[in-house]
């Protein structure tokens, strides 16, 4: 019960504001913010769920029975584009709101105006994504990297995506030069950076990350669109351009991307795991050395997606020797998992499964990514559904795992009501289940030959793909049952004790009363 | 009753699973058909055996910890968060075994990009949504067709039932010589594919208003199925390749139809043209 010392006084008068619909719309309170970025992303999860859904119906049978090619492809586009900077991306940045000043005894982020600003485009970008699919020619279809010069033959959905990624972007950078201020200003006296609970570390390095590659995107899209309409050639052959130029900016932005979709999830189990291991996290500082060497090396390993576009030896090889390198930090943040839980006492709550579940998962996307890395078998997995495979091996079950392992563990803090702990472990199981059953397959299919990207496929591949779609719907129907237990958490869950965890460490749960007052740390805690 | 239901139902899933992994081919990279390809099937076998065994390494830890370091067993958590070390021992070890990985990988690498001294040179073109080849140097000099997918649109349209190599047949198949080393130029007429043969190792993106250029050779003779392997637009799905390896006297006979099939059709554009030349365009010209 020592939790609830922290800050006695200064709850008292930050309470008015503006109630009804004006709250949401108005606010620049961190807690309503990272609120309504969970909400928005879950939302998005879903829609690009149903995408995805139409893309395994279309795939449950060889022929083209529900999808037209076209359609299809813009379905696969959107699922990608949706998924990545509609669900992933803005979850963690909910997280970020939530967690980031109440871990380092921060009254809220820096820029509060600006926090607002960051999440309202959000909603106007998905709108445009979701709207490009009813005007003429449909929604862009060129994949979610969309390639010149495919991408340039697109009608006005290709535009409207140019756009959304433009304000996606801009919200994304506003958000990063948040978190990266409030980390390096806001902590409570005493938390030195090497103090910093593991989350916040992530998240600072992510950021970084973030302010560096997101106007390279900005960059390239903007090239894109110059292309398309004002005569340019950047891209094109014809005028002097390179259609290949576009992929090594592209992915310039797309590897570090990538850890900045899994960097705050590694962040998300190292609190969760010595939580429930009731013992200090295992090598903390080489954690963070492991983070930030992968963020480091993630921004010189592009290419390595780009295998097959015809790259000079050494180029191939360069590449190759430095993505093959990104195995060892990734390695020492796995082993350190595991000294974490060795010999401690475990128990195993949803946020805990999900974390296991999460490094499970992960390392055998992280094996793929390895075979990946090996150029000679690269050219032969490039564009296959074993690419599918893996990357939905990190993506999945591992930011989406780590979202959810978040998502229990901190819900009572937030809501000061518990879930529903018997259905928490069913989606667990169900989800780890359909999971497997789902993108297990692909490895094969992606083996034997299968590309990705098609709405029809050879006899062959009949039968795994039939399992995969089984077991992708499946897993889009265990996610209803997530939001019927947020949701019932939410209104009527039981009240959550001070601490129900009983191995937290982290600020919030030591200095803060069940659930979270509307304004915290307003007199900063002090750290020894 | 509805246990018993589960346990046939999860019987059957698992039998039919289980059947369908039974044929070897479907659940790895397809039968090599050159040096280059077995070196990446020998590669991917190595290195799947390195992942099983640090997999089984890893979480054979693990999952003993799951079981044991319980606190519903009593377990009381140790006190240790850090050594050097043993975090030296677990950073030194990877790198070893990732330069021994990196080490056939390289020599395969540059064995991949060595497309000096062909015995003959094919241009292939992608097209929205078919492949050109030209002949360009060698046997077959001059040859030069495209090839599209012949697969019925009602086969696709679900009208008729699929035949055995739906979505990968064309008209014109590809014809090589076998144990020659074929020299492929790639480029591309609108937007970017991807030349893709799995059983021959070859995968190149074909770039329009650039060559890139590749190679292989094929061991034996047969028919070697591939697909466009970069989203191209609509019909991407249905732009397959098909490689046809002819022993060396059966390639002769193949070209000589070929370049009998050229001499007819030049002859007859010629008979076409002369006829034309005989009404009204002669008036201009003259």
């Amino acid at each position: 019960m020592a939790a609830v010392h922290g800050d006695v006084h200064g709850h008292g008068h930050g309470d008015h504001h503006p109630t009804g619909i004006m709250r949401w719309v108005m606010t620049t309170n961190h807690k309503d913010i990272g609120t309504m970025y969970l909400w928005f992303a879950l939302s998005m999860f879903f829609v690009g769920g149903t995408l995805a859904m139409g893309i395994r119906a279309e795939l449950y049978q060889p022929g083209i029975q529900i999808l037209e090619p076209e359609l299809f492809n813009q379905f696969t586009t959107l699922h990608g584009l949706i998924m990545v900077f509609g669900a992933v991306m803005p979850a963690f940045v909910g997280f970020a709101n939530w967690q980031v000043p109440m871990m380092i005894g921060a009254p809220d982020m820096a820029f509060a105006r600006m926090n607002n600003w960051s999440f309202w485009l959000l909603p106007v970008a998905a709108s445009f994504l979701i709207i490009s699919f009813f005007v003429p020619g449909g929604a862009a279809a060129g994949g979610w990297t969309f390639y010149p010069p495919l991408s340039v033959q697109g009608g006005l959905g290709v535009d409207l995506m140019i756009f959304a990624v433009h304000i996606l972007g801009a919200s994304s950078i506003m958000g990063a030069i948040n978190i990266i201020t409030t980390i390096l200003n806001m902590r409570a006296p005493g938390m030195t950076l090497m103090k910093m609970p593991m989350f916040v570390w992530t998240w600072l390095i992510t950021a970084y990350l973030l302010v560096l590659v997101m106007p390279v995107l900005a960059g390239t899209v903007t090239m894109l669109l110059t292309d398309r309409h004002f005569g340019t050639s950047f891209f094109n052959a014809a005028g002097g351009g390179d259609p290949v130029l576009f992929q090594h900016i592209f992915w310039f932005f797309g590897h570090p991307e990538v850890y900045i979709m899994i960097l705050p999830a590694f962040g998300i189990v190292s609190e969760i795991i010595p939580t429930f291991a009731r013992k200090r996290l295992f090598g903390y500082s080489s954690m963070v050395y492991a983070t930030a060497s992968i963020a480091l090396l993630s921004c010189f390993v592009w290419a390595h997606h780009m295998f097959t576009v015809g790259m000079p030896v050494v180029g191939q090889l360069f590449f190759m020797y430095m993505t093959m390198l990104i195995a060892v930090p990734t390695g020492v943040k796995v082993f350190n998992w595991t000294a974490t839980m060795w010999q401690g006492s475990m128990t195993f709550e949803t946020p805990m499964l999900f974390s296991i579940g999460f490094i499970f998962l992960f390392v055998i996307g992280g094996f793929s990514g390895v075979i990946c890395a090996i150029v000679p078998i690269d050219i032969q997995v490039q564009e296959t559904y074993y690419v599918i495979a893996h990357f939905h091996y990190v993506l999945v079950s591992g930011s989406l795992f780590a979202l959810f392992a978040g998502a229990y563990y901190w819900i009572p803090k937030w809501t000061g009501r518990m879930y529903n702990e018997t259905l928490g472990k069913w989606h667990f199981w169900l989800s780890m289940f359909f999971f497997n059953l789902t993108f297990f397959v692909q490895h094969f299919l992606g083996l034997a030959g299968m590309p990705r990207r098609i709405p029809d496929y050879a006899l062959q591949f009949a039968d795994f793909n039939m399992v995969s779609s089984i077991g992708a719907f499946g897993f889009g129907l265990t996610q209803i049952l997530f939001v019927y237990i947020m949701v019932s958490c939410v209104r009527s869950g039981e009240p959550a004790p001070e601490k129900p965890w009983e191995g937290a460490t982290t600020l919030e749960w030591t200095h803060l009363p069940t659930p979270a007052p509307y304004h915290s740390f307003e007199t900063p805690p002090v750290i020894k | 009753m509805s246990s018993k239901l589960v346990a046939s139902l999860a019987g059957i899933f698992g039998l039919a699973l289980y059947s369908s992994m039974a044929i070897g081919s479907k659940y790895n990279l397809p039968e090599p058909q050159n040096f280059i390809a077995q070196d990446v099937y020998d590669q991917h076998i190595v290195l799947m055996w390195i992942c099983l065994v640090i997999f089984i390494g890893v979480f054979g830890v693990m999952f003993y910890s799951v079981l044991k370091h319980r606190k519903s067993q009593g377990y009381k958590a140790a006190n240790f968060h850090h050594s050097t070390s043993v975090e030296i021992v677990w950073t030194v070890i990877p790198v070893i075994i990732l330069v021994l990985m990196a080490w056939p990988a390289t020599k395969t690498v540059i064995a991949m990009k060595d497309t000096s001294e062909p015995d003959m040179t094919i241009k292939v073109t992608g097209y929205q949504w078919m492949w050109g080849y030209d002949y360009l140097q060698g046997d077959g000099e001059g040859i030069s067709f495209y090839s599209k997918l012949s697969t019925p649109v009602a086969q696709i349209e679900n009208k008729e039932p699929k035949g055995e190599n739906y979505l990968l047949e064309v008209d014109n198949n590809l014809v090589v010589p076998v144990g020659k080393k074929v020299r492929l130029i790639i480029t591309a007429n609108d937007v970017i594919h991807a030349w893709w043969v799995p059983a021959l190792a070859v995968k190149q993106d074909a770039i329009p208003g650039f060559i890139r250029d590749s190679w292989f050779e094929v061991d034996n003779p047969g028919i070697y199925r591939g697909q466009c392997a970069e989203l191209c637009g609509k019909d991407h799905g249905y732009m397959p390749i098909v490689v046809e390896a002819l022993e060396a006297e059966q390639y002769a006979e193949w070209v000589a139809e070929q370049q009998e099939k050229l001499a007819a059709e030049e002859t007859s554009e010629k008979q076409k043209l002369g006829l034309v030349d005989g009404s009204i365009v002669t008036n201009e010209k003259s």
